[in-house]
């Protein structure tokens, strides 16, 4: 995201300076919405089914903005790919169908709209992230108090560090790890998003 | 292969080259392209030893891609080729792409490198499932001689099922030599991919009753008419019989609906007839079959057909919505939804459909324009009479047609007349300069008496020209039809309109003589510069036995018209007879320029 919004920025300065080469295609200017959706994608999980589908999204020019893939289903040999992407609603519209055409694909839903249809605000969706802060004094004993308040657990610790877990919506991760910047952020990683809808229904 | 075990399954021991090559005879192939090197060495040896499956060895993999591709679309059957590791794989890059544009069904077999090299940098390795990733439909790097049968049927059967495509089957050396377990296709379930072919009815019945309301209507067919069979096309035209509907075709579409037949608009898009892209633009309905509003078909897309609701028939869900909005959108086999359509507008005959009489006495004031005209020269030969006269002097033979890419290739279309399918095979998608020699090759091959043409120009075919060594190994005898202008003609029609007439390095300074050149391959060449020596030059190609390159010179300066100039609309063409210096080099005014 932050690249392509570097990218425009550079092309418009170039617009202005000298006018664009001529050519016969015609390239409409974008004016729709831009959205942004959960997908689910049911895939096999055989060799190179993740870069079958990443490549997809680069190679026609797509965005991810997370990505999440395990096995689900050991038996069946099924991992299950959760991707937010945005785009203008036709692109999606567009994403969704060139996955469900990939061979080894076996669905694709997109939860964003099946909570919508549901009546429901959005689907659940949970991210995970450690997060190791360094200090001493009282920024440790602060980073102690905010992780409390957001229910971030201690999962490692020396007298000079903390390494926190912390689970929730990615506004919730967000939020904690720009309130440990000034308290000695080390490192963070983090899962990417895991979603699915609510209610009894399955996928 | 003879001495295998059988059981009651059909299941046999054999190594995995022979199940490479017995694959082949039990998925019905018979010919196949190729090239041998270390990596495939075992397959080329087992295919030695038998002699159900032909071998046509050409001289660059990429003649092999193109070959298989000429076979398939002039048959319908899987067109299959085998390559080495390493640079046998990349070279099938090119045609893997161009099939999987035009919807070709190919299999590719390419070798690997043992299993225990593979990521060592090893001789002659590159990560061909990788490379040929986005090029495929599907491909498969095979890593156990176990999994090899059950891969390779997928193969032929992905590659011919739903929107057809290419896929590759990469097999390193240690599996093709590993003793394993074949079984054969009807022993493998093949349900998983399974896509969707019968259209949703209650849309095919919402399309004809919007068909019936039209009072503008026109069909636009594609590709996907050919490859859904003959009988597809057959339902084609029994579908224009009874509704009296115009009709146009993409590239890809030509011979679906006959040229001469009552109906027919001609070719539409950039390079299209006037009545054809007239038509789209004020149409009412369009009923669009097999195709997918390529770029070069819908040109300005915010002022393509303004007036009209639209019916897509795609077997391949991701072409409904991607360009233009579909209002019924119907997802399935072109044949099949085509069947639906001609059963369903015969039992609603009692009702009567809108007259459409005030529309067709539009269409045939703008046929009147006739924009496909010409002037004739008597000194030096038009590359449009060119292609008429050849029209003319093969129309009644059993011929098939395939083109380079270029001008000539956009002439063929306008001015040879397509009354079959499966007759035309030109690189529609991808546009590939130099797929002409090596699939006219491939439909001689598989049609080894009739007559196959390749429309070429003199600077795409200098790009497979190697290939003329194949057709004379196999006495395949093709013929070679260049016309030729010394220069990269619809280069330098673009850099005329868009680029102040600077001709950039479009212009073929050393020229091979390809009478010559001909010769030199041991077939027969023939040269023509004279508008009146034009036919017996056409009839010693025809009837010569063996390969001929005709080196037809023509008018080196004509340019292709009408066409649908950049940021236009269909109803903004450029007629030939308007198209003076003047117009071509204003023909894309400031707001067309800047819109890229």
């Amino acid at each position: 995201m932050e690249l392509s919004r570097t990218m425009s920025d550079t092309t418009d300065n170039k617009t202005r300076t000298m006018p664009p080469p001529a050519s016969a295609y015609f390239i409409a200017e974008n004016r729709e919405r831009i959205v942004r959706h959960t997908l689910s994608v049911l895939v096999d999980n055989e060799s190179g089914v993740l870069a079958r589908v990443i490549g997809l999204f680069s190679g026609r020019g797509y965005n991810i903005e997370s990505l999440t893939v395990s096995e689900t289903e050991h038996e069946r040999h099924l991992s299950r790919i959760t991707i937010i992407s945005s785009g203008t609603p036709k692109v999606l519209e567009q994403i969704k169908r060139q996955l469900e055409r990939m061979v080894p694909v076996h669905r694709v839903v997109d939860l964003t709209l099946v909570a919508e249809q549901r009546g429901h605000d959005k689907a659940l969706e949970r991210e995970l992230a450690l997060v190791k802060v360094a200090g001493e004094g009282e920024k440790r004993v602060e980073a102690m108090r905010l992780a409390d308040a957001f229910r971030a657990q201690v999962i490692d610790a020396s007298t000079d560090h903390f390494t926190f877990e912390i689970t929730g919506r990615t506004s919730k991760i967000e939020q904690f790890i720009s309130i440990m910047a000034p308290l000695g952020l080390v490192e963070v990683c983090r899962t990417g998003v895991a979603a699915m809808n609510r209610g009894s229904q399955g996928m | 292969m003879a001495s295998q075990k059988k059981n009651d399954r059909g299941a046999r021991e054999m190594t995995g080259a022979a199940m490479v090559v017995q694959a082949m005879i039990d998925n019905g192939v018979t010919d196949i392209f190729g090239y041998p090197g270390g990596a495939v060495l075992p397959i080329y040896d087992e295919l030695h030893q038998q002699e159900s499956v032909r071998h046509v060895l050409v001289r660059h993999e990429q003649g092999a891609g193109h070959a298989a591709e000429g076979y398939a679309r002039s048959t319908g059957k899987p067109g299959v080729c085998l390559v080495t590791s390493g640079p046998g794989a990349t070279n099938t890059v090119t045609p893997l792409q161009d099939a999987l544009m035009d919807s070709i069904p190919l299999v590719c077999i390419s070798g690997q490198v043992p299993t225990p090299l593979i990521g060592t940098d090893a001789f002659q390795e590159c990560d061909t499932v990788g490379i040929t990733r986005p090029c495929t439909k599907h491909n498969w790097l095979v890593s156990s001689v176990d999994e090899l049968a059950q891969v390779l049927h997928e193969a032929f059967h992905v590659a011919t099922h739903g929107r057809p495509g290419p896929v590759v089957v990469d097999v390193p050396k240690d599996v093709q030599f590993a003793t394993g377990i074949y079984l054969p296709p009807e022993a493998i379930d093949q349900s998983a991919y399974a896509p969707r072919e019968q259209g949703d009815q209650a849309m095919i019945e919402a399309a004809i009753e919007l068909m019936a309301s039209a009072k503008k209507p026109v069909i636009y067919s594609g590709g996907g008419v050919i490859n859904a069979g003959p009988e597809a096309s057959q339902l084609l035209r029994e579908l224009v019989q009874l509704t009296d509907f115009p009709i146009t075709s993409t590239l890809m579409g030509l011979g679906a609906y006959p040229a001469s037949g009552d109906n027919w608009l001609g070719m539409l898009g950039m390079h299209g007839t006037y009545e054809a892209n007239m038509t789209m633009h004020d149409c009412d309905v369009m009923v669009c079959i097999g195709a997918r509003f390529d770029d070069r078909i819908t040109g300005r897309v915010d002022a393509f057909a303004p007036d009209a609701k639209i019916v897509h028939v795609d077997i391949d869900p991701s072409q409904i919505n991607k360009v233009v909005h579909a209002d019924v959108p119907i997802i399935g086999d072109c044949g099949n939804v085509l069947e639906d359509m001609v059963r369903l507008w015969r039992a609603r005959s009692g009702k009567k459909a809108a007259v459409i009489s005030d529309w067709w006495a539009q269409i045939k004031k703008w046929r009147a324009r006739n924009s496909l005209a010409y002037t004739p020269n008597k000194d030096v030969i038009m590359p449009q009479m060119a292609i008429e006269r050849l029209y003319h002097l093969t129309k009644d033979r059993d011929t098939y047609i395939t083109t380079e890419v270029g001008q000539h290739q956009m002439w063929a279309a306008q001015f040879y007349g397509f009354e079959q399918p499966n007759r035309w095979m030109t690189s529609g998608g991808l546009g590939t300069m130099g797929y002409g020699l090596p699939a006219a090759l491939g439909v001689q091959i598989a049609h080894p008496d009739a007559l196959v043409i390749d429309i070429a120009g003199d600077a795409s075919i200098q790009m497979c020209i190697q290939e003329m060594s194949c057709a004379i190994q196999y006495d395949a005898p093709i013929k070679i039809m260049i016309l030729n202008n010394e220069y990269m003609g619809m280069v330098r029609q673009w850099q005329q309109l868009l680029h102040g007439n600077r001709l950039s390095h479009s212009y073929t300074e050393a020229m091979p003589d390809f009478v010559k050149l001909a010769e030199a391959y041991g077939g027969h060449g023939v040269r023509c510069t004279k508008p009146s020596q034009l036919d017996d030059a056409i009839m010693e190609m025809i009837e010569t036995p063996g390969p001929v390159i005709f080196d037809c010179c023509v008018v080196t300066l004509a340019n292709c018209f009408p066409m649908i100039p950049s940021g236009k609309a269909h109803n903004e063409m450029l007629l030939p007879d308007e198209a003076t210096d003047e117009a071509v080099g204003s023909a894309i005014d400031g707001e067309g320029k800047a819109l890229v």
